[in-house]
């Protein structure tokens, strides 16, 4: 028992020192005046106001005591005024807590609004006033202080009270009919006394730095008499000849007020670790897991290599280089169970110009590798690619200071959620105009906040921009949201989920806008969205995702053409009551769950929930591979069509 | 009748905005007057309760302020004709009406000892105590809130464990030093073995650098506490990622965008620790004989001078209750739903 109860303690230093330090307080508030009480006060007119040093160490007072006798033997004091006022303050408390119990509502209430305005004034001014009509003295200070100490004990006993009566346990205990003694000395009891314990603490502090601020004032201890408040009062008028009476004393109230703040800490903690919550993990384990899962993913795509590359699904733009270009990103975070992969091994390019889109449900990753894109993931996540490069710029390496001068809002993001992407606090119009500051003036970025609002046939557009969120419905917000990415003239719009809160004419009418925009300005989008239907009717390409894997990537062109390769695709294809789905096939909904980010495969993904797997599908990771023409799907027993028109193909040929 | 109705409408939706627009202003300006109205009230009622309890209190206690004053030789009939003249030979309950009834003019009292009118002294002694008072205070609000906001940026995420450890050690000890300790502390750093500074008086604006410091340092160090908690709190939202993703300079993104996010619960959180800072004023003026209020109530206590003891007091609880007001009002003020108006 024992040598886990120092164990316990010197686990932290925290603990050990906080220990250590009430320790010595203790040791020496016993022995004190015994030791070192008479020479203390025995004054000596040879040694007036001697400085430290020599027979001295912490130099004489001007009456020649030695001041650091005279602190060690006012130890004692000082620690019983600031534990009585304590006690008076816990017990009248805990009193004044009970009360209400008692009383009816209305006096409840009453008795509340009293407590909370005593509370208002400040500790001291109402110690002082006890005191003056008590008159000074080191019991009437004790008073006083406790009298002080007393309506906030009353609140927190009264809290501590609501919060038990309501808890599990107590209620659990009463259904069972367990009498209210034993109620209470089994279940409450050991649940209060570490709270209680932790408050009286930090109180015994603040009681000990408020009775020494009496005692400075003279309204505390009185002479011969001496606390180290007045012993510090004391010196006061001789600061300048000798400095150390004065300071002494005052390390020693500095000394005792942070080691019972530290020991409420100390046992603050010791209760947090014993009531079993989770600790937050400590500190962010970088090395191993994603470095490692980066090398065997390494390995693992070494071979496709050529493959990948091979068969890009659309041509290359005129001048080469696509505007992004991604390839394998993975982006970890860690958690209290290791780390998880929301996005695993993409890759991805947009020319310019193009609107691509990427569909997947939520968690399957879409929204992460938009962000990853923008180099919007922060500390802790990681992220990690072979290439992430857009117009020539290597989002990889840039440094966070540069991104402002080399990237600005070349990149633009539409986030998904209009309540709570705008900010609370700033109006709309700084919101729309902030990204064009320095580059044109006021009033033009205000005419052009103004059009971009109207293009989403905003009502009103011009008093919007006087307006803040929380006065504008969810859709307008999108609006907002959208506008805000419009104006920036951004080369690549990555648009997360744009339209979930905008009916269906409104949706419609800012796709058009959207699209028509990256048809003048030669801009490109890539949009995010768990809705198909919308996708195809914007994109000219669609990345299809799952459990953070890119699973099928098809031109809109061969989707409609030919429907799609990949069973994930064709189950999302199936659910969406569209014109295009074909009647004559049955209505495929996928059953279960995808799978969670920190899940780790052997197979593909989808097996547990594909209608097509077979065993080879829970043992072989599909990779990313062309399947026909402008199609790419990770799937080892992709969907027929391109097989039935190869072999129609065959047939027409033979 | 047909014509009128053809250009109704048009008209009807011109001035409907401008209609609702004015209409929600008079509400919002009707629910400030209330509000207003209301705190006035509650204020008063307060002041009322910290007249009567002060003056009772005061004239409960022990003593003979009369005799003490005139000194133990003084003959018996000079003390009892003084008692007349300060009215304390009345019942207590008529001394009581007489004072409240002094004080709705302004009147409070004389002092025993130096005859002086007690509102004169306030009126002299109260600027270089309010002077000292808003100082600390904006300076607290002025250097704590940016510093907390500040750490809360370069710790996020758990980054640079050493700078945390280090903000919340140096808080933690200017939390454990009272305020007239730190003045003795600063009285002998920079006025006896560093003399760089004024350690007395009020005379010249570098006096004020010191007080100002000892005053301020606590309520700086929680305050800077919370707005780094809060601070946390609000660099995780999501409209910060949005700010992020517009590429903005570093000062707009954090000042602009991430500090009136957080002013709100960081002035809720920390408003009621303004009230002891101006409280303090009373020992803090007392270590730099700053000629102020505070120096003026602990003498008066010292002396047993119930008059000023009494006046001084109920204008220090005054200046609580106003801090405490003005922290109420401007997170009104803050606050765009007009939810706070209501309480
Ligand atoms: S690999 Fe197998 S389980 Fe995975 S999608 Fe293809 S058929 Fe289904």
């Amino acid at each position: 028992m024992r040598p886990r109860f120092l164990r316990t303690i010197f686990s932290s230093p925290l603990r050990a020192f906080a220990s250590l330090a009430l320790l010595a307080l203790i040791v020496i508030a016993v022995i004190g005046p015994a030791i070192w009480g008479v020479e203390g006060d025995t004054p000596n007119p040879t040694t007036l106001n001697a400085p430290p040093g020599g027979d001295h160490i912490a130099g004489t007072d001007a009456l020649g005591r030695d001041v650091l006798a005279r602190v060690l033997a006012a130890g004692q004091i000082s620690l019983l005024m600031a534990l009585s006022a304590t006690a008076i303050g816990v017990v009248l408390g805990t009193l004044l807590g009970a009360v209400p119990v008692v009383l009816g509502r209305r006096s409840q209430r009453i008795l509340a609004s009293v407590l909370s305005t005593w509370m208002a004034f400040p500790v001291l001014l109402v110690a002082l006033f006890i005191t003056i009509l008590l008159g000074p003295g080191t019991v009437t200070a004790v008073i006083a202080m406790g009298l002080t100490m007393t309506p906030s004990f009353g609140r927190f006993m009264q809290t501590l009270a609501a919060e038990i009566e309501s808890a599990d346990y107590v209620v659990a205990g009463r259904m069972l009919g367990i009498r209210r003694g034993r109620l209470f000395r089994r279940y409450i009891l050991p649940n209060i006394s570490e709270p209680v314990l932790v408050y009286v603490t930090i109180s015994i502090g603040n009681a000990l730095l408020a009775m020494s601020a009496l005692s400075f004032l003279g309204l505390g201890v009185q002479a011969p008499n001496y606390d180290w408040g007045r012993m510090l009062g004391d010196a006061l008028p001789n600061v300048y000849t000798s400095p150390w009476a004065a300071l002494i004393p005052g390390i020693a109230i500095v000394f005792a007020g942070i080691t019972f703040g530290l020991a409420g800490e100390a046992l603050a903690s010791l209760s947090r670790n014993r009531g079993g919550a989770a600790r937050p993990p400590r500190g962010v384990p970088t090395p191993q897991s994603p470095s490692a899962m980066e090398t065997s993913a390494t390995r693992l795509n070494q071979g496709n290599e050529s493959n990948t590359e091979a068969h890009l699904v659309s041509g290359r733009s005129l001048d080469g280089e696509p505007l992004l270009s991604v390839r394998h990103l993975s982006v970890h975070y860690p958690t209290s169970d290791g780390w998880v992969s929301p996005v695993r091994d993409v890759s991805l390019t947009i020319n310019r110009g193009e609107i691509v889109g990427v569909v997947g449900e939520s968690g399957s990753g879409k929204s992460v590798t938009s962000m990853a894109i923008n180099r919007l993931i922060t500390n802790p996540g990681q992220v990690q690619a072979r290439q992430l490069s857009f117009d020539g710029i290597d989002l990889l390496g840039i440094k966070e200071k540069d991104l402002r001068a080399k990237l600005g809002s070349r990149i633009a993001t539409i986030f998904q959620d209009p309540m709570t992407y705008l900010n609370p606090a700033l109006r709309i119009g700084t919101q729309l105009t902030e990204v064009l500051e320095g580059r044109s003036t006021r009033a033009e970025a205000r005419e052009r906040a103004i059009a971009g609002l109207k293009e989403l046939r905003m009502t009103k557009p011009a008093e919007r921009l006087n307006q803040f969120p929380a006065e504008l419905s969810g859709g307008m917000r999108q609006r907002v949201l959208i506008a805000m990415a419009q104006i920036a003239d951004a080369d690549l719009i990555i648009a997360d989920e744009p339209t979930t809160a905008l009916d269906m004419t409104v949706q419609h009418h800012v796709l058009a806008a959207l699209r028509k925009r990256c048809r003048e300005n030669g801009s490109s989008a890539l949009v995010v969205s768990h809705d198909i239907g919308v996708l195809v009717e914007l994109c000219t390409r669609l990345v299809v995702m799952y459990a953070g894997r890119i699973v099928e990537e098809i031109s809109v062109e061969q989707l409609l053409r030919q429907g799609p390769a990949h069973p994930y695709t064709e189950a999302l294809l199936a659910s969406l009551p569209t014109l295009e789905t074909p009647v004559d096939k049955p209505l495929v909904t996928l059953p279960g769950q995808p799978p969670h980010p920190g899940e780790t495969f052997s197979g593909c993904a989808m097996a547990p929930r594909c209608p097509f797997s077979t065993d080879e599908c829970r043992t072989v990771l599909p990779q990313l591979e062309l399947v026909r023409p402008a199609t790419k799907a990770a799937c080892l027993h992709p969907r027929n069509h391109a097989i039935a028109s190869t072999e129609r193909q065959n047939l027409d040929i033979a | 009748m047909s014509h009128e109705l053809g250009i109704d409408p048009p008209v009807a939706a011109a001035t409907e905005p401008a209609r609702q627009r004015q209409q929600a202003e008079t509400t919002r300006t009707h629910v400030w007057i209330r509000f207003l109205l209301r705190r006035t009230t509650r204020m008063i009622i307060s002041m009322f309760i910290i007249v009567t309890v002060a003056f009772f209190v005061v004239r409960m206690s022990g003593g003979d302020p009369v005799r003490d004053a005139l000194g133990p030789t003084a003959p018996m009939a000079l003390v009892e004709q003084r008692r007349a003249e300060l009215g304390l030979d009345a019942p207590l309950l008529n001394q009581y009406l007489h004072y409240l009834f002094g004080l709705l003019q302004g009147d409070l009292g004389s002092s025993f000892i130096t005859g002086q009118s007690v509102s004169s002294v306030v009126a002299e002694r109260l600027p270089k105590t309010l002077a000292l008072g808003f100082i600390a205070v904006v300076v607290v609000l002025i250097v704590a809130i940016p510093l907390g906001l500040i750490i809360a940026v370069l710790t996020q995420n758990g980054r640079r464990r050493l700078t945390e450890f280090s903000f919340s050690g140096l808080t933690g000890l200017f939390l454990s030093i009272p305020e007239y300790l730190l003045a003795v502390g600063l009285v002998v750093l920079f006025g006896i073995m560093w003399p760089v500074l004024p350690i007395a008086g009020s005379d010249s604006a570098a006096a004020y650098v010191l007080p100002v410091i000892a005053l301020g340092a606590a309520s700086s160090a929680l305050i800077a506490r919370i707005a780094r908690v809060e601070g946390l709190k609000v660099l995780g939202q999501d409209y910060m990622r949005t700010a992020r993703s517009k590429r903005l300079p570093k000062t707009t993104l954090y000042f602009k965008h991430a500090l009136p996010n957080m002013l709100t619960a960081v002035l809720t959180l920390g408003g009621t620790t303004l009230g002891g800072l101006v409280a303090a004023t009373a020992l803090v003026e007392q270590v730099f004989n700053w000629p102020g209020l505070g120096y003026t109530l602990i003498q008066s206590i010292s002396a047993r001078d119930y008059n000023v003891v009494v006046g001084v007091a109920v204008v220090y609880a005054t200046l609580i209750i106003v801090i405490n007001l003005m922290v109420d009002v401007l997170l009104a003020a803050l606050d765009r739903r007009t939810a706070l108006l209501e309480i």
